[in-house]
């Protein structure tokens, strides 16, 4: 994946519900991405810490929620993690199988310090 | 105190807006796109080269070349007969993106043509992510690439809703075992289009031609 591009999005998103919610400092950024979902966690964190350098998010922790990858059978219903390049159902060894769990990508939520605190 | 803002918005939400902007702007002018992806040296420029001839009698087409660096891709495609073609060099990034697109679309006045074609950067990996706002996504898998490509680059071959195996012509010449690249498409994409050809020797280029072309008439 693209980390550089991603961890632009993240700061973007990140920033804009800050500004809405009237924050003053953004301390922890709460990531869920599927196993399927490839990006690697030291690179987006790396990148970060040069973007998000005198914004409000400067420092903030960037926390990875992995989900793991899930296939069910559409034949027999059968739900199972894949194994390498083995993709078809162990209980019934169809190949007609769907990714059910595993795409996730998203921007969960962030922690931020308010200006009520002050 | 610290309190948690929940948010719940995907990551490439704003390429993703972008590029429903770009098909709404395809869609008005009514032109069908479709964006190749492949591997560098697949032959994607090879197969444009091929196309365009071929759908000269039917078809006004625009290419939108994606690369690193050079016009070399753009030229090729203006050589082999594109009625447009815009290269759009993207400074080292690995993919087109949306914005990218829109750029290229502002370059071109769209009531003039019915197919455009957008050649992606040659990557296996970071194009799948970045949506375009064109119609199909094509993927150009290559006999010399390996039979192996599906299982390592599952993202590409899941997304499609076509791919062209090219090369068929260097099959008596490579260990490529179509059964077990067959069964890997199968799993991540099943029933996808599926078109084997070679863009030296045109055999299979009628199958590809036909697929395209009822899919630019579906769209009039």
């Amino acid at each position: 994946m693209h980390e550089l591009a991603v961890t632009q999005s993240i700061l973007e998103i990140s920033l804009r519900y800050a500004n809405e919610a009237g924050a003053k400092q953004i301390t922890g950024i709460n990531l869920v991405i599927g196993e399927f979902a490839s990006i690697v966690d030291d690179s987006v964190q790396f990148y970060w810490d040069t973007l998000a350098e005198g914004t409000i998010a400067q420092g903030a922790i960037l926390h990875f929620e992995r989900i793991s990858g899930e296939m069910t059978c559409t034949n027999c219903k059968t739900v199972f993690h894949p194994k390498d390049t083995d993709f078809s159902c162990p209980n019934c060894s169809s190949l007609f199988v769907q990714i059910t769990k595993g795409d996730e990508f998203r921007v969960d939520s962030i922690d931020v310090e308010s200006l009520e605190t002050q | 105190m610290t309190t948690r803002v929940p948010i719940v918005e995907n990551i490439l939400n704003a390429n993703d807006h972008l590029a429903e902007v770009n098909r709404a702007r395809l869609d008005a002018a009514g032109v069908f796109s479709i964006n190749i992806m492949a591997s560098p040296g697949a032959g994607k420029t090879s197969l444009i080269e091929q196309t365009l001839p071929r759908l000269k009698e039917r078809f006004r087409v625009a290419v939108v070349d994606g690369d690193i660096a050079t016009s070399i891709d753009a030229d090729r495609a203006a050589q082999a007969g594109a009625d447009a073609a815009i290269q759009v060099n993207t400074g080292g990034d690995c993919h087109l993106d949306a914005v990218m697109l829109r750029g290229a679309l502002e370059q071109l006045d769209l009531s003039r043509f019915e197919l455009l074609i957008v050649e992606n950067v040659g990557n296996l990996v970071c194009p799948a992510s970045f949506k375009l706002g064109t119609h199909k996504s094509v993927l150009i898998a290559s006999i010399p690439e390996g039979d192996d490509k599906p299982y390592k680059y599952p993202g590409m071959y899941r997304g499609v809703d076509a791919l062209v195996v090219n090369k068929i012509d260097l099959l008596p010449y490579v260990p490529f075992r179509m059964e077990y690249f067959t069964h890997g498409v199968e799993v991540l994409n099943p029933g996808v289009n599926t078109f084997p050809l070679s863009a030296k020797t045109g055999e299979g280029m009628d199958a590809w031609l036909d697929w395209l072309t009822s899919q630019v008439k579906s769209k009039r």
